[in-house]
């Protein structure tokens, strides 16, 4: 197991760099770099100006020597600073040589995002495990028919139509919960708990429709689990003890069936980081969805090898996290890989 | 059993702060005094990089900006010059010096005297090497600027240069004392700025929100509206539902949404005045000109007969736009009023196709000469109007038996694989519309190189030397005529199909008064800082957004 | 395959397919109009007698480009699907079964398109080719094969342990064999269920890729650009977005309830239950 782990640890170094690499240059090969989006089409710019930028960004020579400036800055753990925003840093604040702290771009976007999507995933865990264990105890009776057809309609509307409906319902018409933004203007001037009522009212609809999304997922995950526990020996065993039904589904069942949760669970640590560019938009919300895709469009290089380089490393984390669950939760997969 | 049922819950979270909140009791439509105070909150699809106008490039920037700095001068009302930071300003008899006298007592917001100094220090950065800007070819012209005295600026120019008043309307000035032993391309200043204008900044909460507030050292008075607040919200659809929701005071509607939605609303019409200004810009087709068959004057004319630009107007504008015939802004002194946009004419556009030996040869349809179709592909980028344009441009070439395909990019994609490389048949674009009317770097032969503005390659001998006079010419009635002269060529020429020109189309919540809504050639902002919302019509202090 | 419809929202599931393909397929037959006809005198009409469900921003009969739109979103879903599925099979088996260094190797393939997100990748092949419904199609199946792959791959090691195929193996069979005839055949049902599930999220893909403008281009028609196209009036030209909305809320939710029936109904374990 330990040498397992240290094999996989010891990949992940080639593994970045690789991935890194074909990232550089998937993003090079798409035309057009930060000079050719940046004032296009102001006839008062010229052209020699953005040759003059051309140089400064490094940008006139060789992918590969480009390359190597990032893997060279990435050494030190430094992630550049963006060329769209003039040079705010790309992950974390700096000091510039006058003194001042600069806020990183990854830095401000991140939490929003990372709080919607913890406060969704945890909603949708919340929801699918009661969901699910109904589901596979009622197994093809209404009340699964009910659960399968609620969480797959919520898997299968568009999110951004569902997203615009309530914010035209819940905003314009009920005047119920703000529209977009995540904060309401005077939000300094409120108590602190108002303060709090006020950020969570912004998020609601967000986390809502980000939940929705996932929900059929994770409760199809959690019957299917249950399923497979409830037809095992151990289980009949334990019903033939004479166990009550609810000590048999809770105590023993859905505990079984949670370990594969896990797996799950692992796997989607490097989506906690990545929003979605769709409702960032929709909600106004600085995440790092827009923040990706408006780096994608601008073609602003740092920010983009930044933010893909820290989900890369994420992501490894997060497969490596998945693999070890899923091996530990089924005996013949351990004794397949890691012999 | 842990059974939360979480949707459910959402919606008793839902209920419990569903307490609305209290509509202004205030008839909107009452006649209220003129007061200073309040809050104008507007709407922006993207946030600027930073406020320093001449590094950040994108209109956001400059939007914000505008409220922040001063020129030395700017363009009223009706669109004449007058002077802003500057009191007057001189032509010397040669045509090559102009001298700027200050204002007196100028003052930045943070109390330093703002003088000649800052001008010049302002000048040497936009044309510093070093300075990471776009904008520095104009001032470069300036081979020699000083400062007599704190209330002077004088620049010299090593030839007349009609465009020079233009250039100085458009650079901000920068304040010396706190941006000089800073590198401008990186200098915290850009997101903390201090300025000359109406307002200074508040508050910059990334990606939510810029608010600004009344300067009182403003170097012009002060403006009626306390504060301005301009909220980023990237999509469309959702301004518009804060619109409704009466969460933003501002916002550019679509058409549709003008002409459609609003009136049809009586509960919006009753809280939304809907203004009409003219355009900025024009959308057109333009050819490449190194690309057979455009090289041909008579297929760019046939096209641009076979367009029917009245349907394009009352498809795509629902009529809210207007044909031009020459690149310049309506209403102003520059547009000919002779030229006439090219009539829907298909027979004409035939005779026109035959005369360059397009004929259906091999009856499939589709016209062809020696052998090859006439089959292109219209490109453009990803913008609603233009594609729906590209659309009923598409299908009205089909009739004539012309074979355009539509592609639609992503905009670095678009100027970057495509643009750049002069890699394209036609596209669908639009250009803005500067108020000088020099238009040396779209039409002019040797601005046609990767990278600059004449892409489609246009080369004109009369043309450029219109244009070469025309730089020269200070005199305006002179520059007028040659400027004239220049537009009649060009439609003859039709190296672009002009499409329209849509008007701009704001929507004002009712609590503001004070727009000057008799249709001002410079669109209704030019007054903003004349703008008040009556104390009664005011939002609580704390609104629930 | 006649367990499936054991199942009843399978059974729901294959019907609302069959109607929707049945319908893409018949579209010349049934659409009452050109669905490229622009009318500019008939911009954003609601449902009529004469136009069912209303008129677009040009003035296009909606019912129409709905009918002709369900092909493009259905191809989609197909194509895409299908070349995720061909990848993912052969390097998830290949994986599974040779273990070693084969395994890492492909594995760590995996763990790399997982690291770099599915919209880059789409954004720079869109970018770098043209954004044609092909393209769009492959680049959709070019980079979500992975789930596929580890599936298989995941399935097989399982297999592989059973004593049957060990005994198997033990006598002397070939691998070819042990392949075709042992561990895939048992390895069908995750493969279908995940295809059917596929197709319902690409069709969602799709949906978000005109979303962000980079579908298929116009004047073509799909349930995506139509919705978008709608997005701005949500609540007043409703039909823009209702009808389209529906027919992609009908189809992914058919592809899943048919997968997960058949996902009940082929694996044994569970059918052990039902019958």
């Amino acid at each position: 197991m330990t040498r397992y782990l240290l094999k996989r640890l010891f990949w992940m170094v080639p593994l970045l760099i690789g991935i890194s690499l074909i990232s550089f240059f998937i993003m090079h090969l798409a035309p057009g770099d930060i000079t050719t989006t940046e004032a296009a089409f102001n006839p008062k710019a010229n052209e020699e100006s953005r040759q003059k930028l051309r140089k400064l960004y490094h940008l006139d020579e060789p992918v590969l020597e480009q390359y190597g400036y990032w893997l060279q800055r990435m050494a030190t753990l430094d992630f550049g600073t963006s060329f769209a925003t003039h040079q705010r840093p790309v992950f974390w604040q700096k000091k510039d040589e006058h003194g001042n702290d600069q806020k990183g771009l990854i830095q401000e976007a991140l939490p929003v995002t990372l709080l919607i999507n913890v406060l969704s995933l945890g909603l949708i865990v919340v929801a699918a495990l009661p969901l699910g264990v109904m589901s596979a105890l009622y197994q093809n009776r209404p009340p699964d028919r009910a659960i399968t057809v609620f969480v797959f309609v919520g898997f299968a509307v568009p999110g951004f139509w569902l997203a615009l409906m309530l914010m035209y319902w819940l905003g314009v018409v009920h005047n119920w919960l703000p529209i977009s933004g995540l904060h309401s203007l005077g939000h300094e001037k409120l108590e602190l708990f108002a303060q709090w009522l006020d950020y969570a009212k912004h998020l609601a609809i967000p986390v809502f429709i980000s939940a929705l999304g996932g929900l059929a997922g994770i409760s199809l995950f959690v019957k299917n689990g249950m399923l497979d526990v409830l037809h095992q020996d151990y289980i009949t065993t334990a019903r033939a003890k004479g166990l009550s039904e609810n000590t048999v589904v809770y105590r023993h069942a859905l505990r079984n069936a949670l370990l594969p949760l896990i797996t799950l669970l692992g796997l989607s640590i490097p989506g906690l980081i990545g929003g979605s560019v769709i409702a960032e938009s929709l909600f106004a919300i600085p995440g790092m969805g827009k923040l990706f895709y408006d780096a994608v469009m601008m073609r602003d290089f740092p920010v983009i090898m930044g933010i893909l380089t820290i989900g890369a490393a994420l992501t490894l984390v997060g497969n490596l996290l998945a693999d070890i669950a899923y091996a530990w939760a089924d005996p013949r997969v351990r004794r397949g890989v890691m012999q | 059993m842990p059974r939360t049922p979480c949707i459910g819950m959402l919606f008793l979270l839902l209920s419990a702060c569903g307490n609305g909140r209290d509509i202004p009791p205030a008839n909107l439509d009452a006649p209220y005094p003129i007061e200073p105070g309040g809050t104008m909150v507007d709407a922006m699809s993207g946030e600027p990089s930073g406020l320093i106008p001449m590094i950040a490039g994108e209109s956001a920037a400059s939007a914000i900006a505008s409220h922040i700095f001063n020129s030395l001068l700017k363009y009223d009302r009706d669109l004449e010059l007058e002077g802003e930071l500057a009191q007057s300003w001189e032509v010397s008899k040669d045509q090559k010096t102009i001298t700027f006298r200050l204002k007196p007592n100028l003052k930045w917001a943070d109390g330093a005297p703002l003088t000649s100094a800052d001008v010049l220090f302002t000048w040497q950065l936009v044309t510093d090497d070093k300075t990471r800007t776009p904008y520095g070819s104009d001032y470069k012209l300036v081979n020699k600027a000083e400062t007599p005295d704190a209330l002077t600026f004088r620049a010299s120019y090593a030839q007349p240069y009609a465009p020079a008043l233009d250039s100085w309307a458009g650079l901000q000035i920068l304040p010396k004392h706190l941006l000089e032993k800073q590198d401008i391309n990186n200098t915290p200043f850009a997101r903390k700025p201090v300025g000359s204008g109406y307002y200074r900044l508040e508050e910059w909460r990334s990606g939510e929100r810029i608010s600004l507030i009344r300067n009182p050292a403003s170097a012009l008075g002060p403006p009626r509206i306390d504060r301005l607040v301009s909220r980023f919200i990237p999509d469309p659809a959702s301004q518009f539902l804060e619109l409704m929701a009466d969460n933003i005071d501002v916002m550019n509607l679509n058409p549709i949404q003008y002409a459609r939605i609003v009136p049809a609303r009586p509960e919006l019409n009753k809280k939304i005045a809907l203004y009409k200004e003219l355009g900025n810009g024009y959308t057109y087709l333009g050819f490449n000109l190194r690309h057979q068959p455009f090289d041909d004057k008579r297929v760019r004319q046939a096209i641009n007969y076979a367009i029917n630009k009245q349907e394009l107007i009352d498809g795509v504008l629902l009529g809210l736009g207007e044909p031009v015939a020459a690149p310049y802004k309506p209403g102003t002194r520059w547009v000919n009023p002779q030229l006439k946009p090219y009539a829907y004419d298909v027979e004409k556009a035939r005779r026109l196709l035959k005369e360059a030996g397009f004929e259906d040869h091999d009856g499939d349809g589709i016209l062809d000469r020696a052998g090859k179709p006439l089959a292109f592909e219209i490109l453009t980028n990803q913008n609603k109007q233009r594609e729906m344009s590209a659309v009923l441009i598409q299908r009205r070439l089909k009739e004539i038996g012309i074979d355009a395909k539509i592609r639609v990019l992503e905009w670095a994609s678009f100027l970057g694989r495509y643009i750049k490389t002069g890699d394209f048949d036609v596209v669908v674009l639009g250009w803005s519309l500067s108020l000088d009317p020099d238009q040396f770097s779209i039409w002019h032969s040797s601005q046609n190189k990767p990278g600059q503005f004449n892409f489609i390659n246009y080369n004109n001998p009369q043309v450029d030397k219109l244009l070469e006079q025309g730089r020269l010419e200070l005199d305006p009635d002179k520059r007028m005529k040659i400027y004239h002269e220049f537009s009649r060529i060009l439609l003859e020429d039709s190296p672009i199909v002009y499409l329209y020109e849509g008007y701009g189309l704001p929507a004002i919540s009712k609590r503001v008064r004070g727009i000057d809504n008799t249709l001002p050639p410079a669109g209704i902002g030019y007054n903003s800082e004349q703008w008040y919302i009556p104390s009664p019509l005011r939002r609580t202090e704390i609104s629930a957004q | 395959m006649n367990a499936a419809f054991a199942n009843q929202l399978a059974r729901w599931g294959f019907a609302i397919i069959a109607t929707i393909l049945l319908l893409a397929l018949l579209a010349p037959l049934i659409a009452p109009y050109d669905p490229d006809a622009i009318d500019v005198k008939a911009i954003l009409l609601g449902p009529s007698a004469t136009h069912w469900m209303g008129t677009d921003g040009l003035g296009r009969d909606v019912f129409s480009r709905m009918l002709f739109g369900s092909r493009i979103s259905l191809l989609v879903g197909f194509v895409a699907v299908g070349i995720a599925t061909a990848i993912g099979v052969i390097l998830g088996a290949i994986a599974g079964f040779y273990r070693g260094w084969v395994d890492v190797v492909i594995m760590r393939l995996v763990d790399v398109m997982l690291s770099i997100p599915t919209f880059f990748l789409i954004l720079a092949v869109i970018a770098f080719l043209t954004p044609s419904i092909w393209n769009i199609m492959i680049v959709i199946g070019l980079t979500s094969w992975m789930g596929v792959t580890r599936l298989v791959r995941a399935e097989f090691l399982s297999l592989r342990e059973r004593e049957y195929v060990l005994s198997a193996q033990t006598l002397g069979a070939k691998n070819r064999r042990l392949i075709f005839r042992h561990l895939l055949p048992n390895s069908l049902t995750p493969i279908i269920v995940s295809f059917v599930l596929g197709v319902a999220s690409a069709v969602l893909v799709e949906s978000g890729l005109s979303f962000l403008g980079l579908g298929v281009q116009p004047p073509q028609a799909s349930w995506g650009n139509i919705l978008t196209d709608g997005k701005e009036y949500i609540e007043f030209a409703w039909w823009l977005s209702l009808f389209p909305g529906l027919a992609i809320l009908l189809t992914v939710l058919g592809y899943n309830l048919l997968g997960e029936g058949l996902r009940d109904a082929l694996d044994p374990r569970t059918a052990k239950n039902t019958a």
